[in-house]
């Protein structure tokens, strides 16, 4: 067993039962066999004698033949429900692993191997639980039972068993050395060539754009013969192992049938023995060979338990964020896997509206980072102040963002509202006073209205109408098929980017908390809809304590202060940027702090 | 044993009949290469029911002490099918492989052949990766009809059939209660697990869809549940999905093996009621001992060629839903007809165009996507077009580069209605940078020269060094020669645009097209791409569209708008934009 597999089974409980269990239905299924064979050989043996016909040891025949295949369907319906509730338990373990991570650091990378992962890719376990598994518990079982069983009939002939036997797994542990070294130096160029096809075929409008569409039909020809012919070369040696396996299991049979024959001429034996011989014979090599076979569909299985266990044990610090894995503190050294915020005392949250938010000397520095994130930053926010944060990308604008909705924490320094460590906040009572508008929000594969919900899940439709209204979103939902209905997300209603902004923006007006984040909720729009939600956040951010990534977008103008964040130090506050200059005109009544 | 599922594959609802037939047309010129696969297949698994048959023969018949010279050759021939058995199962693998390979190969090329055409507006496969990955999938799959359904169930038809001649010329009743037997249960199990998979796959394939949701919610949406304190209810959504799949598989596992205990039970019944034949024939005088033996072995033995059935059945499952999709992709009619008659089309001297009163239409009874737009691109001039999401601004862009047809108006170039030419001249005249361009797994060279491969070193210097490219390729170790990942994922997004740039400065067409250059760049990258396109396009006719207006000067900026130009821009002074550095403002 491979660690990954002792791993699985000591951490699932339910694949210890099934081992158990098959075990126990293994040995069931191989006096069954034995059975099987041996009222068969009598049937036979009292027909060739001449003796009197009696029906008994027939009708037990086909009653041991039918148990075994109801047994079969037993074995099938127990593997079956085994991997499903590995497959549950194992996808419940890697969401509650989620929902551990940092909102930050989930946010960061890109997702499509663990939806594979919890989705389809679990299913590779099947062959593994519902194939190996029990074949392997077989293979320990049921030859040592036939053997036995052959040994107290006629013990020349286990003898023969018993000699060969072990040749099955030496050969077989031999030729897969030797394979798994030569597949292993294919398999790079195996999948590269297999992937190029894909690859061609989603580059077929480009390849249309510059004519060379012709050309490449005889490239996918040329490389799907290359892939044929390095997979070939693989196969050869693969399927060597199964060659050896299949011709020491049927050859066994000859060394077997042959010297009973022999010694039947003889007269040393009488049929029924030798009939008993030859039909238990193949069933001692049969469930090796099914295990060599089923060995090489669990490999997939193996792999996609490495990979959950690779999520699982995904250490906290790698090269994200802390996050919600709570400040490092340096008294601790800052090691791995720091638990999330620091426990202890929750002190309430302090009503925002009417507190200061103060950075004080913060520092934030990434693990795996030359230099921090922001380094030494002061800054304090009266309530009902806007503030807008300028400066380069990648310069600590977003950090400072993460900063405040307790997405990460100060390496050093601390943040405090009204006079409280955010650290010794509860997050989640915190973030209910404060409402974030990123930079992409995601739309959740819900409808439009729960989508506006997302904060309080709890409003009235009329609430939700009133808040799309108020973020100008009102007017493309209720063009949508179903208004606000419209399932969304990944396989719902497409919508641009700015009417993305304008549902996060509704969402924000519904939620109507005192603090607002905005991250350049206009940077990827196109000029109209740069202006609806520009219309749409100063009415927000009106009397809301509201800091505004701003840089070279529409909101600029809205701002009390403007403050440059340069790498990763603050520049001193309200000081305009000289690349930027302040309208002097500024829309009366939109303001008012 | 024929085929069941053919019989079923035709449902009143699918449009095209026998999909499956047809992609096994596809693949029937292969037969050369696949039928000896198959023999090998079918003699292996003869071989394996022979030598237990053999040995049986044998054992009995030495069990009546005649001369050894009398059973020498069933001895040979157990030891020869013992040896052949695996010999002929090594053979018939490798010959399968290799020519399913082969069918597959041939295949993907006619795939391909039918989505030229249909490239990118054809099919909905070229809006999704997910689409075109199933799509690959799919042309996959006609490996597994080959080589886990038809060969297993040539094989076990082989054997069925030649275990149901041996037992009827030993003893007639038997064999016909064994053929009986084995041709019920050779067209049953495949059936019952056709039938069991369509009733179980539906509702399983929409909890799924949902979880893979869920999980995406979960992990992209994870900072916008934190702040709206949505994570908790979002996890409980996701458990609750979790254990439905879960209850739906439990549910199902009750029946996935019954296949496999149907042909036990056929089996057993076989076994029995052919051994009670031959028992009383034998007690008749009608059957001598030996082929009692043989016969109750061949009943016992033939069965198990019906093992691989049940798997079979339900790779043919799968294989149906594939052959569906892909008959439904070769049926797909080209959007753009092409001339009877191309007109020749000189490429080598500047080009202008002229579109006046264009309609195009992206389904025949759906809104109009461009309607009655007028625009000239003259020649020499940089022309910027901006416009909302869905203005129809990529719609243009794809009229103009022959990918959709237009209704109505006309695109004029080089004095000719653009219909008049063959699509792949139309597309040596203007093409350019478009919005699905794709960074191909290979090196940045190969990139490039997919634009002009006769292009020489100097050639891809100069436009690399004009898309400000040329640093980062010399500051790479592997430089020119680098292999970029799936879809350029190795590089950053603007190396990935400005990559995509220098391929469009390559190619050099008359008419250079450029469909958002900056689109998903943070706004430095994007203003610093846009002055070195600027730059870059100085005295061809070029038409540049994008939705970030800030700081650009070009010879004519349009606005376009529910499918038509709403606003020109005042043309500014010959060669103003040059001397500005449009780049901040």
């Amino acid at each position: 067993m491979k660690p990954v597999e002792r791993r699985l089974t000591r951490e699932l409980p339910v694949l210890r039962r099934h081992m158990t269990y098959s075990s126990a239905l293994a040995l069931l299924a191989a006096g069954l066999v034995v059975t099987r064979a041996t009222l068969l050989a009598t049937v036979l043996a009292d027909g060739f004698a001449g003796r009197q016909f009696r029906s008994a040891p027939l009708v037990a025949l086909a009653a041991v033949m039918t148990l075994s295949a109801l047994l079969t369907w037993a074995r099938g319906v127990l593997a079956q429900r085994t991997a499903a509730g590995t497959k549950r338990a194992l996808r419940e373990r890697i969401t509650a692993r989620l929902h551990d991570t940092g909102p930050l650091r989930l946010t960061a990378r890109r997702h499509g191997e663990t939806v594979t992962l919890l989705t389809r890719g679990l299913d590779a376990l099947d062959a593994y639980v519902v194939g190996y598994l029990p074949t392997m518990t077989a293979a320990a079982v049921v030859p040592l039972t036939v053997v036995a069983w052959l040994a107290w009939t006629d013990w020349a002939s286990a003898l023969i068993v018993v000699v060969t036997l072990p040749l099955i797994p030496v050969f077989g542990a031999l030729v897969g050395a030797h394979t798994a070294r030569r597949t292993a130096r294919q398999w790079q160029l195996l999948s590269r060539l297999g992937g190029h096809f894909l690859d061609v075929v989603a580059g077929l409008p480009t390849l249309r754009a510059f004519g060379r569409e012709r050309h490449q039909a005889e490239v996918v020809g040329e490389m799907a013969d290359a892939h044929r012919r390095a997979t070939m070369r693989t196969l050869r040696v693969a399927f060597l192992s199964s060659f050896v396996l299949e011709t020491v299991a049927t050859l066994s049979v000859a060394l077997v049938a042959v010297p009973v024959g022999l010694r039947l001429l003889g007269g040393e034996l009488d049929l029924r023995t030798a009939l008993v011989v030859l039909f238990l014979a193949p069933e001692a090599y049969l469930p090796l060979r099914a295990a060599g076979a089923a060995f090489h569909d669990s490999a997939e299985g193996i792999a996609v338990a490495e990979q959950v266990f690779g999520v699982l044990d995904e250490a906290a610090d790698s090269e994200d964020p802390p996050g919600l894995a709570g400040p490092a503190d340096p008294a601790e050294g800052g090691g791995r896997g720091v638990p999330a915020v620091r426990a202890g005392c929750r002190a309430p949250a302090p009503a925002a509206r009417s507190a200061l938010l103060r950075l004080e000397g913060v520092t934030v520095q990434y693990p795996n980072r030359a230099s921090p994130a922001l380094r030494d930053v002061s800054l304090s926010v009266r309530p009902g102040e806007h503030i807008a944060l300028v400066g380069p990308s990648g310069a600590g604008k977003s950090t400072l963002l993460a900063l405040l909705l307790a997405f990460t924490a100060p390496t050093s320094g601390r943040i405090t509202v009204g006079g409280t460590d955010l650290a010794d906040l509860d997050p989640d009572a915190w973030r209910s006073q404060v409402a974030w508008v990123p930079q992409r929000p995601h739309l959740f594969a819900a409808t439009v209205a729960d989508n506006i919900r997302l904060a309080r899940p709890e409003a009235s439709d009329a609430e939700v109408r009133r808040a799309a209204r108020a973020a100008f979103a009102d007017l493309f939902v209720e063009e949508l098929p179903r208004a606000y209905e419209t399932p969304l997300g990944e396989h719902g209603a497409g919508l641009s980017a700015g009417q993305r902004q304008r549902i996060a923006l509704a969402r924000a007006f519904l939620k109507d908390a005192p603090v607002l984040l905005l991250d350049e909720p206009t940077a990827h729009l196109d000029p109209r809809s740069e202006a609806a939600v520009t219309r749409a956040t100063v009415r927000l951010m009106r009397g809301k304590t509201s800091i505004v990534v701003a840089h070279r977008t529409s909101l600029l103008p809205y701002a009390d202060r403007i403050v440059t964040v340069e790498s990763g130090s603050v520049a001193p506050a309200a000081q305009a940027p000289p690349a930027l200059t302040m309208p002097s005109a500024r829309p009366e009544g939109l303001m008012a702090p | 044993m024929t085929l069941p599922a053919e019989a079923t594959a035709v449902t009143p609802a699918a449009p095209k009949p026998r999909p499956t037939l047809r992609l096994l047309r596809n693949l029937l010129p292969y037969w050369r290469r696949l039928l000896p696969a198959a023999l090998a297949s079918a003699g292996s698994e003869l071989a394996a029911a022979a030598l237990m048959a053999t040995a049986a023969w044998l054992i009995t018949r030495a069990a009546e002490q005649p001369p050894l010279a009398s059973v020498s050759l069933a001895i040979v021939a157990v030891r020869a099918l013992a040896l052949g058995r695996g010999a002929l199962r090594y053979t018939d693998r490798l010959l399968g492989h290799d020519g399913v390979l082969r069918a597959v190969a041939g295949f993907r090329t006619r795939v391909y052949e039918a989505l030229v055409p249909l490239a990118p507006a054809g099919t909905p496969a070229f809006r999704s990766g997910d689409l075109l990955a199933r799509l690959v999938d799919d042309v996959d799959a006609a490996q597994n009809l080959l080589l886990r359904v038809l060969i297993p169930a040539a094989a076990a038809c082989t054997v069925a059939a030649g275990a149901t001649v041996v037992a009827s010329a030993l003893l007639p009743q038997a064999g016909a209660v064994l053929g009986l037997l084995l041709l019920v249960a050779g067209l049953l199990v495949p059936m019952l697990v056709l039938a069991l998979s369509r009733r179980t796959s539906y509702a399983e394939n929409a909890v799924r869809s949902e979880l893979a949701a869920l999980t995406l919610d979960l992990t992209q949406g994870a900072a916008d549940l934190a702040a709206c304190g949505a994570r908790g209810r979002a996890h409980e959504r996701t458990r609750r999905a979790t254990a439905r799949i879960a209850a739906l598989e439990r549910r199902a596992a009750w029946t996935t093996s019954l296949a496999s205990t149907t042909v036990l039970l056929f089996q057993a019944a076989a076994t029995v009621g052919v051994t009670w034949l031959a028992l009383r024939a034998h007690a008749a005088g009608e059957l001598s001992a030996v082929h009692l033996t043989v016969l109750a072995v061949l009943a016992l033995v033939s069965f198990e060629a019906l093992t691989p059935l049940p798997a079979a059945a339900r790779h043919l499952a799968d294989v149906r839903v594939s052959a569906r999709r892909l008959a439904d992709l070769l049926d797909t009619p080209p959007p753009v007809t092409e001339p009877l008659v191309p007109a020749p089309l000189a490429t080598h001297e500047p080009l202008g165009v002229d579109i006046t009163g264009l309609r195009v239409r992206h389904h025949p009874d759906g809104p109009a996507a461009l309607d009655g737009l007028s625009l000239s691109l003259p020649p020499g001039h940089l022309t910027v077009l901006l416009g909302a999401s869905g203005s129809g601004k990529s719609t243009l862009i794809a009229a103009l580069m022959r990918f959709v047809p237009y209704e109505s108006g006309s695109i004029r170039l080089g004095g000719r209605e653009l219909r008049d030419y063959a699509g792949t001249d139309a597309r040596r005249a203007i093409t350019g940078m478009t919005q699905d361009a794709h960074v191909f797994h290979t090196t940045i060279r190969a990139n490039l020269l997919l634009a002009r491969p006769d292009a020489t070193d100097a050639d891809l210097h100069e436009a690399a060094r004009r898309a400000r490219l040329l640093d980062w390729i010399e500051s790479l170790p592997d430089r020119w020669h680098t292999l970029l990942g799936q879809n350029g994922s190795a590089m950053s997004g603007g190396q990935r645009q400005r990559l995509l740039l220098a391929r469009a400065l390559l190619a050099d067409p008359p008419v250079l097209v450029l469909d958002e250059p900056t689109e998903g760049l943070d706004p430095d990258t994007a203003a610093a791409v846009l002055s070195d396109i600027l730059r870059a396009t100085h005295g061809r006719t070029t038409l540049l569209i994008t939705h970030n207006p800030a700081g650009l000067a070009a010879d004519q900026i349009l606005t376009l708008d529910n499918g038509r130009i709403q606003s020109i821009a005042p043309r500014p002074r010959p060669g103003w934009r040059r001397k500005q550095c449009p780049a901040r403002s």
